[in-house]
């Protein structure tokens, strides 16, 4: 794939066949990917900063759809028209119906155990960087 | 009654191939066995019935799940924005979310929907409403979520009349 782009942006008389598709797929799957492992990395920050159970629940759901997700369109891209594919579209439909029922299933337990969840306005406290 | 079994039959066999991959005869008469047990537990479990085999709506429910989506990727949005912000402020909030859908699984889609939107967790399933707990207050518009019960009712065959 490298040697493919390398040898597009190579300076050269005779005229130099790229497989279009192949770049496409690629770069599809780099941005994917990447978008993907941004959310990813959005969610655990969100679990380690939010402030009680509940509100952490939404920053793991968010790993769960969208970075979740994302990640397995790269791979789809990159395994191209292949029957991986067609499994990789099975996981995915069976991450969305299975993430939301865990989710489900630990928000409720903590209800009926009578966690009571934090309620209005937060912000989070200053960091005193004096010291 | 014998549609659904068929119905489940095709879709059976789509699944057993799509994860095996393998033509040989062995593993085919495999796959023929499989399919005739699991038709043969699903008649005497009597759910051959249109919920259990719902792929009449098939068509409805897909075009629900690319408005669905573009929800959640705006949901996201918003979440990710709020989490990485310095001041990161948020307003946690438990909302009764009136649910109105007659069949079950109406309501159980409903539910399934606000829980995979990121911002709003359904936390308890009571007859007539469902308790939600909301990340950001945007995210508690009691209009937004009926349209989203009116939309994810519409996908299973449920028609509420318009959004």
């Amino acid at each position: 794939m490298i040697e493919l782009v390398l040898a597009a942006t190579a300076p050269s008389e005779s005229a130099v066949h790229i497989d279009w598709l192949s770049v496409f797929r690629f770069a599809g799957s780099l941005i994917s990917l990447a978008a993907g492992l941004f959310f990813v990395l959005a969610g655990t920050i969100g679990v380690i900063r939010l402030p009680d159970f509940y509100t952490r629940l939404h920053a793991a759901g968010m790993t769960d759809t969208l970075g979740a997700e994302l990640i397995l369109l790269a791979l789809m891209f990159q395994s191209g028209f292949s029957q991986m594919t067609l499994k990789l579209v099975l996981v995915a439909i069976f991450l969305l119906i299975t993430s939301p029922t865990a989710t489900h299933a630990v928000a409720h337990a903590a209800h009926e155990a009578g966690l009571k969840p934090l309620l209005g306005p937060y912000k989070a406290p200053e960091v005193d960087e004096g010291t | 009654m014998f549609r659904s079994a068929l119905i489940l039959v095709l879709a059976l066999v789509a699944t057993w191939l799509t994860l095996s991959g393998y033509f040989k005869p062995l593993l085919l008469k495999l796959g023929v066995i499989s399919i005739c047990f699991v038709l043969f537990l699903c008649f005497r479990m009597r759910i051959l019935d249109r919920e259990t085999a719902a792929y009449g709506t098939l068509p409805r429910t897909l075009s629900y799940f690319v408005w669905l989506f573009v929800e959640i990727v705006k949901a996201n949005m918003a979440v990710v924005r709020a989490v990485l912000s310095p001041s990161m402020e948020v307003s946690p909030k438990v909302v009764k979310v009136p649910a109105p859908q007659k069949t079950d699984i109406a309501k159980s889609m409903f539910a399934n929907s606000i829980t995979l939107t990121p911002g709003t967790v359904s936390v308890n399933m009571e007859s007539d409403h469902i308790l939600v707990h909301a990340l950001l207050s945007e995210m508690s518009d009691p209009a937004d979520f009926a349209e989203m019960g009116v939309r994810s009712a519409w996908a299973v065959g449920e028609d509420m009349g318009d959004v």
